[in-house]
């Protein structure tokens, strides 16, 4: 039934728990998680010190010596690898399950129908923006009446859209899952654990000394690198975010594209273009933590 | 100049400059493992990384002309 393009930049809401609103793409990760978990259980049930472990087990050995590997070949110092190793490891394996989990059989597509009436704008070709899911659920509790939300999609869509249609009533498609990564909310979240991380390493390795990096009261260039150092921490922030984000999420209307102008066939090689972006995407994020990790706990003197 | 002009504009200028950063950045880096094939590896680690800098600020002009569409 539902011929047309469904693309949303932000999570649309499947449930609420009281205040609290559960996402589609927060129920994704939590699936993720469990998986993580449930496999780290298993191997550890079965753990034994063997010449010839059991192919979980080995599995379990290939990834954490990869990952051990790449972790030492940066830091070049066994105690540091072993500070850093878990929480890095955790980004890489976590990013990775939610990428590819985008891109299951399902996620995206299977949803419900949710009989709210929220203002919606008609592009043309049939392309159908979600408004915001903060409006949605303003529509939700409110009850607005139409009038004015057809004359607001009017004038945050004047720039955009060709034809306006005001409020559109019927059930709209909410998909119940979609990649966790291609949350905003999700990539921000794991941008600020990155950049605190680093913070917390370097006062612990470095102790007040590693405030020197942002306030160096020795001449003027130094205080204005200080500065420059302290915008960056910010800027780590929202590149971080935005990178993961937008290459996920430019994936999924890719992916959402093609399957809609030729659905059979056509979409494999994208397919597989975004199975390899989801393992570039992870290792960039924990090679980056990694190596701001590094650089924050190698003390300020070689300049 | 139609919204849809705008929107392909700012994907076709913000791609323009990354593309040619990792041209240029992966060019180096396969000079460096043609010159020292022994740091191969490490060489293409630190190429990919750069890589991943400048793909960055492509993704950031992909997500203004996204929003632009879709918002």
């Amino acid at each position: 039934m539902a011929s047309t393009l469904h693309i949303s930049i932000s999570a649309e809401t499947i449930a609420k728990i009281g205040a609290l609103e559960i996402s589609n793409s927060m129920l994704t990760s939590l699936i993720a998680s469990s998986l993580l978990i449930a496999f780290a259980l298993l191997v550890r049930s079965q753990l034994r010190q063997t010449g010839r472990p059991t192919m979980i087990q080995n599995l379990a050995e290939m990834i954490i010596e990869a990952l051990y590997n790449l972790v030492e070949s940066i830091t070049n110092s066994t105690k540091r690898t072993k500070l850093f190793f878990p929480l890095v490891a955790t980004f890489f394996l976590f990013i990775l399950l939610n990428n590819w989990l985008g891109l299951f059989p399902g996620v995206g597509t299977i949803g419900i129908l949710s009989n709210e009436e929220h203002a919606a704008v008609e592009l043309m070709p049939q392309v159908q923006a979600a408004t915001p899911a903060q409006e949605s659920v303003n529509n939700m509790e409110v009850n607005s009446d139409s009038a004015t939300d057809g004359e607001y999609a009017e004038g945050v869509a004047g720039g955009v859209a060709e034809k306006v249609e005001g409020v559109h009533e019927g059930p709209t498609f909410v998909p119940l899952f979609r990649a966790g990564t291609a949350d905003l909310n999700t990539t921000i979240a794991l941008a600020l654990v990155s950049v605190v991380a680093t913070q917390a390493f370097g006062f612990q390795f470095l102790h007040l000394g590693y405030l020197k990096k942002y306030l160096n009261f020795d001449n003027p260039i130094t205080f204005f690198v200080g500065i420059l150092e302290t915008i960056l921490e910010f800027a780590k922030i929202i590149s971080f975010a935005f990178r993961l984000f937008g290459n996920i999420f430019a994936g999924e209307v890719l992916l959402a594209v093609i399957s809609f102008l030729v659905p059979v066939i056509a979409p494999m090689p994208f397919y597989g273009l975004e199975i390899i972006v989801g393992v570039i995407q992870a290792l960039v994020f924990a090679l980056l933590s990694v190596v701001f990790f590094n650089m924050a706990t190698v003390s300020h003197d070689d300049h | 100049m139609t919204p849809e002009f705008s929107i392909a504009m700012t994907m076709a200028l913000g791609g323009f400059g990354p593309a040619l950063a990792i041209g240029i950045l992966v060019a180096k880096g396969l000079e460096a493992i043609g010159r020292n094939p022994e740091a191969a590896s490490k060489i293409q680690t630190n190429m990919i990384l750069g890589a991943a800098f400048a793909e960055a600020i492509a993704i950031y002009s992909l997500v203004v002309a996204l929003i632009l569409k879709f918002v």
